[in-house]
């Protein structure tokens, strides 16, 4: 086993319990947790594929990820905003709850 | 072109601005309104005088070469524009505008101060002044107007304002009805006016009357109306003329249109004297002089008859002595004071036409401004009468008002001696001996001239009997008021108040009495046959004083003054003699002619003639027109809106049982469709994000397939 297919395994298993958590989870923040999970599972296999790749003397793969993180930062900000927002306005963050979206 | 001809319009729009304003104030601002009317009139006055002087100057400081006729300016702008052409309105200062112009003002003026003391207890004081001065403006727009089309405006305006002042007191029947009969009687003849105004704007392409060579009162268009001939051979020329003419009809009162002037009677008396005697039905007369070269334009036809005479002038020949002796017969069997003088206006307003029918212009002009002011101290004086009888007006109730009110007998005694003709120092001798001059020298027919010597008798004849019945005898206003007065609490409060004696009216009323009485004598001796100054003055030729003239027509000034002397002392003999000692005691005349004195006390049934000739006809096709409308047109509107619901019904049914079901299918399968497909959109998100996760899945599954395929 290759460290790039070991470092693919991890970075699935991470996707997976990232997903898994998103999906199954009630509470607002704890989905909010698997969503950056997910991402990190995705920057993991950034560094993996630019650092096991066929130019790992251009920085593009850190590049990505450095972007990335950034945007996981912005990312959590907004979402525990709003996360804020719907507990005051719903006194709830039980996602099963609130179904505004509905159709 | 001098200041006044440019500024000759402040004139009408004086008492237009007055009007506005006293129409905006409240009822109190009484002296103000009167202040501000009379103001108006009194600059229009000083205005007048300086266009008159204007007028007088022009051939002394020869300006005018000889033979150029009388002074003219004209002043023209652009009024409204339709298609190609524009309507131009315009003014004119010529003699025949000065000399109305200061006649209008002064007469309006004095009548204007008569009306504040003969108004003083009328609670629409306003009202009577706004009308008044709106009257005056229209009046002199008709005046200055060189153009047909605001001659036209003004002419109606005038119209208007005649209506108003005669149903002054609206609450009047008599009065709502006489101001109804005026204003669609001189409507009839304004009918004739407007077609004659579009018909000469159709043949010449102007309205304007002089306009330096071309207007239509200028040869050249007169030249191309008199060539072409119309309808029954008659030139286009004498066929406008003919229209005109009626407008002049309706409004100067002439036989068949006379009917509503004696009824305009109704209105405050100052109104009678002002626009229903000197200036508002002089307007018909100063129409025909002011279109006289249309009128006096001989026709030019092909089939070689030269016509030595215009027609048209023999046409306002006849009306005009038909009507001078008709309405004088008629004045001599009426009771009311003011009718008397109103069928006297008639019989007068005749002469006018006639003189312009015989003599031109000048001879008609001269009656019409001597008249003015003879009349109008003939009115005021009843108005003055009238006044001081409590608001008698029938002269049976009057008598031995001399004794009361001398002032006033002696300004009404120089007024009916100027009405009646009588010789050398009153002016109304001399004004009628020049039209019976003219009419004598008339080589269509001497008939107009018998008429009119007629008309004259006639005329002294009821001018002394009603001073007569006036003035002289013992006073019989107090019979029947006093047997009245017992059964009414009210005569007897009054009674109480004034013991029913006539009185002396106030100095606002007898100063212009006084001052209208020296003109009604003075004003003659301007256009005797010695010195016919006024005659030259209009026609713009210089005149010399020449008594030889006089004994020239010394014959036929006797035989008027004949025929003057006869009708007073006729008048005399027959009512001053013997005075009637009751008011309801039989007229000498009607003892002696009972039939005649009916026919001509009932105005020879030409009142009930209309009513059951026109006024059956008319009604009869208003009911004729209503019939139709109610039945037959209202019918088939009636019947296609029937149409109308009925197919929307039709529709209806349709749309709701075959139409509808179809379409409401449709919709329904639309709606559930959307119901259904809206439940998947449900709102949990995680729930959303399963369906990716195991889309994702499926797709790595049938990659994944695919590459082991």
């Amino acid at each position: 086993m290759t460290p790039l297919q070991a470092c693919l395994l991890v970075s699935a298993f991470l996707f997976a319990v990232g997903f898994a958590g998103a999906v199954t989870r009630r509470h607002a923040i704890l989905v909010l947790i698997g969503i950056e999970l997910m991402l990190n599972a995705a920057n993991l296999n950034f560094i993996a594929f630019w650092r096991f790749g066929p130019h790992p003397e251009a920085l593009t793969g850190i590049l990505f990820v450095l972007f990335s993180m950034a945007l996981a930062g912005a990312e959590a900000a907004v979402g525990l905003a709003l996360v804020i927002a719907i507990y005051r306005h719903k006194k709830t963050s039980n996602l099963d709850e609130v179904k505004e979206l509905q159709g | 072109m001098i200041w006044i001809v440019k500024n000759l319009w402040l004139i009408p729009v004086l008492p237009l601005v007055a009007a506005g304003i006293i129409a905006v104030h409240k009822q109190a601002a009484r002296k103000r309104a009167a202040g501000l009317a009379i103001g108006s009139m009194a600059i229009g006055f000083l205005l007048s005088l300086c266009a008159f002087a204007a007028t007088l100057n022009h051939g002394k400081q020869g300006l005018a070469r000889v033979g150029e006729g009388p002074f003219r300016e004209v002043f023209s702008f652009n009024w409204i524009q339709f298609g190609g052409q524009w309507m131009s309105l315009g003014w004119i200062l010529d003699p025949l505008t000065a000399i109305m112009l200061v006649m209008v003002t002064f007469v309006g003026m004095l009548i204007f101060v008569f009306s504040v003391g003969y108004m003083a207890h009328d609670k629409n004081f306003m009202r009577f002044f706004c009308f008044l001065a709106l009257f005056a403006s229209g009046m002199l727009g008709v005046v200055i107007a060189n153009n047909l089309l605001l001659l036209f405006i003004s002419w109606e305006i005038v119209g208007l304002t005649s209506y108003l002042l005669i149903g002054f007191w609206y609450h009047k029947p008599s009065a709502a009805a006489a101001a109804k009969k005026a204003f669609i009687t001189t409507r009839i003849g304004d009918l004739g006016l407007l077609l004659g105004m579009v018909w000469l704007y159709a043949q010449t392409g102007t309205l304007n009357f002089y306009d330096g060579g071309h207007g239509c009162m200028e040869k050249t268009a007169l030249l191309k109306m008199a060539t072409e001939a119309t309808v029954g051979g008659f030139a286009v020329s004498s066929v406008i003329g003919f229209l005109i003419f009626l407008g002049a009809v309706g409004k100067s009162g002439q036989v068949p249109l006379h009917v509503w002037l004696p009824d305009a009677m109704e209105g405050p008396t100052p109104v009678s004297a002002l626009i229903h005697a000197a200036t508002m039905v002089a307007a018909g007369v100063f129409l025909v002089a002011r279109v006289f070269p249309l009128m006096a334009q001989t026709p030019i036809l092909g089939h070689g008859i030269m016509l030595d005479s215009s027609p048209m002038l023999i046409v306002v020949t006849w009306v005009g002595a038909i009507t001078a002796i008709f309405a004088a017969t008629i004045a001599v069997a009426q009771n009311d004071i003011k009718r008397i003088l109103a069928y006297s206006t008639v019989s007068q307003l005749g002469y006018m036409m006639m003189g312009i029918g015989v003599g031109g212009v000048a001879v008609g002009m001269f009656h019409l401004i001597t008249h003015a002011f003879f009349k109008a101290l003939l009115f005021l004086g009843s108005a003055s009468v009238i006044h001081g009888c409590h608001e008698e007006q029938d002269v049976r109730k009057m008598g031995g008002l001399k004794k009361y009110m001398p002032v006033t007998f002696a300004v009404y005694a120089i007024g009916m001696l100027a009405l009646a003709g009588f010789p050398l120092f009153f002016s109304g001798f001399w004004s009628k001996d020049e039209i019976l001059h003219h009419a004598h020298q008339w080589p269509i027919s001497k008939i107009p001239f018998y008429l009119g010597c007629t008309g004259a008798l006639f005329t002294a004849f009821y001018m002394t009997r009603q001073v007569a019945l006036v003035f002289y005898g013992r006073y019989r206003g107090h019979e029947d008021s006093s047997s009245a007065a017992h059964s009414h609490s009210h005569a007897a409060h009054s009674s109480a108040s004034h013991n029913h004696d006539p009185h002396e009216s106030p100095a606002v009323m007898t100063v212009p009495l006084m001052i209208l009485a020296g003109f009604a004598m003075v004003l003659g001796f301007v256009g005797t046959p010695a010195w016919p100054w006024f005659d030259g003055y209009l026609t713009g030729e210089t005149v010399h004083l020449d008594f030889a003239k006089l004994g020239e027509t010394a014959g036929l000034m006797s035989v008027s003054a004949l025929i003057v002397i006869t009708g007073i002392s006729l008048g005399v003999f027959l009512y001053g003699k013997r005075q009637r000692q009751t008011a309801a005691e039989k007229d000498v005349l009607e003892a002696a002619q009972p039939a005649l004195f009916k026919l001509l006390q009932n105005k020879y049934y030409i009142d009930e003639l209309y009513e059951a000739t026109i006024i059956r006809f008319n009604a009869f096709a208003a009911w004729l027109c209503d019939f139709a409308d109610r039945w037959i047109f209202g019918g088939v509107v009636l019947l296609v809106s029937y149409i109308t619901v009925g197919l929307a019904w039709l529709y209806r049914l349709t749309d709701e049982n075959y139409v509808n079901f179809a379409f409401d299918d449709v919709c329904h399968g639309l709606r559930s469709g959307g119901a259904g497909i809206s439940k998947l959109h449900h709102g949990r998100v995680q729930t959303y994000l399963r369906v990716i996760g195991v889309a994702l899945v499926v797709l790595i599954l049938l990659l994944v397939w695919g590459h082991m395929v």
